[in-house]
């Protein structure tokens, strides 16, 4: 039953595992647990990025394939269904129609880019889906009339998610049955299901000529697998999940625009996550994106706070403004490529077969 | 007949590089009234030459040593801000309306631009790139986070709300010859960037060096073979690139007259687009590739301005469908 469950992808480490169990719990039990609507917030980013970073892991991690154009996907869902719902009206069948037209726009758009660039040095890839990348984030804030431009569209959700719905009255444990909490357990449940997906494809057959495709393409070939196929195929997907991951998060906040679902920190974050988490596993997807997500969160707090203190310091206090966060996080990734090659999961798993 | 006719298109086919730039400046012309052609012209040259400036050290690294480095586009930025400090700093010189002061306000600022981007690649080669050689992925990873810090630190040390350069006094406003407008310091682009090109044209193909290094872009294992250390000669050429990145920034500092921290991101994705056109490791090939998108931008731009934004990576499309390996391939195989 948990191989099943884990797609015999066994944990290998009891840290690592212990990790993994906290990481589950805290976001099943985050609405009762944590108090206030913030830490709801952060944990329903968690559970997206979790299922946006392991979509990418697929490529980067399993395939070896470097691609910018990943928060393109991401923004994608949550353009289709930000578009359906504010045009169709707040009802299932928009999110449905929304949702399906912006994975399909995805994984359409996905094979296009790698049509174009499987003619060309596979070093070309990673510059040409920045192209695509910046293209689109342009296309989104210039096409107003469609996306709302650089202010985005605000929508309203399915009644039964909107925050003034109530299931019923009174409370459980303390929390009101509102919609911002179905919302946030229908995120949860969609999350854990995409991820799990995503568990069975790298640790399918499939998978195996992915990772296979990585260590070495040309023998890959040799072997008989039409690395082209595979590897058009792993964009793909990705970019499919990466695109239902995309509507999840605009289920969530009732909004997009170009800052929030399609700019290229997102991509930023994504890469920081699975490297500071580990590429090639799936697990390094789930802690990196926990890491991230809370130091997004909170690790500006905690630089204000210390810019406070060291206000005499003229470029010292400037260097800990809360808005140079962004700062700390690169030098870390910097620090962590050398130092943690394989990542928290690489660095748990160490000395273990 | 037939037989002949497929040899010469063939042959306009392979020599594609040497008449793409006049056949798109003539097919502007034949789409366009002749004023606005003029002054579209210049403005795309100004700004092929600036993004040659940008892109011709990252070509050549990649085209030497099969390293990419993200981290490039952070010479420009430290080149552009280089260049507000010294304008903001010789201040009456650029006020003053007198064109040799003023010229030597803009070479101050190239010269202290390229030391300060040389310095940068210098750090960024040793302590950042050196480490990982010949691992692709781990470049990539490594650069992209260099792009990240250097980014966040322009803001640490110039402040966070973006930065005015004002174009020196005798440089501002625009030549008038009949009723076509153009702009003085498109002009003086013009000429360092040709000036430029000029000298590392000659300096690959006719010193010593020069041959050594495209002798390396061909074939790195022979070159090392025979002797010559390519390692040595990487570092030179990867600080002389950041220092020729940072000489861009500071010309497109000038030339947007408005700056910010993400100056130097926004100028990547054209400078990877001018090396894909181009071929990697080609300086003819980024030069064509440079004026390239310096004039489809600007054409474009004035005859459907709603494709403007795409058209860059349109061109890069076509080029690639046409020409998978860029119009001038260096490198073998």
């Amino acid at each position: 039953m948990l191989d099943w469950l884990l797609s015999g992808e066994r944990v290998r480490s009891r840290v690592l595992a212990l990790l993994l169990l906290a990481v589950l719990a805290g976001l099943i039990l985050a609405p009762f647990v944590f108090t206030g609507t913030r830490s709801l917030a952060v944990a329903a980013r968690i559970a997206v990025f979790i299922v946006l970073a392991a979509s990418y892991d697929l490529l980067l991690g399993y395939t070896g394939i470097v691609s910018f154009a990943h928060a393109v996907f991401f923004g994608m869902g949550a353009y289709g269904v930000a578009i359906a719902l504010k045009n169709i009206g707040p009802g299932w069948a928009a999110v449905f129609i929304g949702g399906a037209a912006g994975i399909g726009c995805a994984v359409v758009v996905s094979f296009l880019v790698g049509l174009l660039s499987l003619r060309v040095r596979d070093i070309f890839f990673a510059m040409i889906t920045l192209a695509v990348a910046s293209f689109f984030l342009i296309l989104a804030s210039q096409l107003n009339t469609l996306t709302g431009g650089e202010d985005g569209l605000t929508f309203r959700v399915p009644e039964w998610l909107s925050p003034a719905f109530r299931l019923a009255e009174g409370r459980v444990l303390g929390v009101a049955l509102d919609g911002k909490l179905i919302t946030y357990y229908l995120i949860l449940a969609a999350a854990l299901a995409l991820f799990w997906v995503l568990m069975r494809v790298v640790n399918s057959p499939f998978g195996r000529v992915l990772q296979a495709i990585r260590e070495n393409d040309f023998r890959a070939e040799a072997l008989g697998y039409r690395v082209v196929v595979y590897r058009s195929i792993a964009s793909c997907i990705s970019a499919g999940t990466a695109a239902a991951s995309g509507i999840l998060m605009a289920l969530w906040l009732r909004y997009t625009g170009p800052d929030a679902v399609l700019s290229f920190d997102i991509m930023i974050d994504v890469l920081l996550m699975l490297v500071i988490g580990g590429m090639g596993t799936m697990y390094g997807a789930v802690l990196g994106a926990v890491v991230l997500v809370m130091a997004q969160s909170y690790l500006q707090d905690v630089m204000r706070m210390a810019s406070e203190a060291t206000a005499a310091v003229p470029l010292l206090s400037a260097a800990l403004h809360p808005d140079r966060w962004l700062l700390w996080l690169g030098a870390g990734f910097v620090l962590s490529v050398y130092l943690f090659p394989n990542g928290i999961v690489g660095t748990l798993r160490r000395g273990r077969p | 007949m037939n037989e002949r006719r497929r040899i010469l298109l063939r042959r306009l086919s392979d020599s594609a590089g040497y008449w793409i730039v006049p056949a798109v400046m003539l097919a502007g012309l034949a789409l366009m009234p002749g004023t606005p052609w003029v002054t579209l012209t210049v403005a795309g040259v100004a700004m092929g030459v600036i993004v040659f400036m940008a892109a011709a050290g990252m070509s050549l690294v990649f085209g030497l040593m099969d390293v990419l480095n993200f981290a490039h586009g952070a010479f420009i930025t430290f080149g552009a801000f280089v260049a507000a400090s010294v304008f903001a700093a010789l201040g009456a010189w650029a006020r003053a309306d007198a064109l040799p002061l003023n010229l030597a306000v803009v070479a101050a600022a190239l010269v202290a631009a390229s030391i300060v981007a040389g310095a940068v690649g210098w750090f960024c080669e040793r302590v950042i790139i050196r480490p990982v050689y010949r691992a692709h992925l781990k470049q990539i990873l490594v650069t992209i986070g260099a792009l990240i810090v250097a980014e966040q630190i322009v803001p640490v040390i110039w402040g966070g709300v973006p930065v005015a350069v004002p174009r020196p006094e005798t440089l501002k406003g625009a030549f008038l010859l009949g009723d076509v407008a153009i702009e003085k310091y498109r002009v003086l682009c013009i000429a360092v960037g040709l000036v430029i090109y000029a000298a590392m044209y000659a300096a690959l193909a006719r010193t010593r060096i020069g041959m050594v290094i495209r002798a390396g872009v061909a074939n790195r294992e022979m070159v090392q073979a025979m002797g010559y250390r390519i390692d040595a000669l990487f570092v030179g050429l990867f600080v002389a690139g950041s220092a020729l990145a940072g000489f861009g920034g500071v010309m497109w500092a000038a030339y947007n007259e408005l700056i910010t921290a993400s100056i130097g991101n926004q100028m990547m994705i054209l400078v990877f687009i001018v090396i894909i056109i181009g071929g990697l490791g080609s300086i003819p090939g980024t030069f064509t590739g440079a004026l390239l998108v310096g004039l489809t931008t600007n054409y474009v731009g004035y005859l459907l301005p709603k494709l403007a934004l795409g058209s860059t990576l349109l061109l890069m499309v076509l080029v690639l469908l046409w020409k998978p390996r860029g119009l001038f391939p260096a490198s073998g195989g």
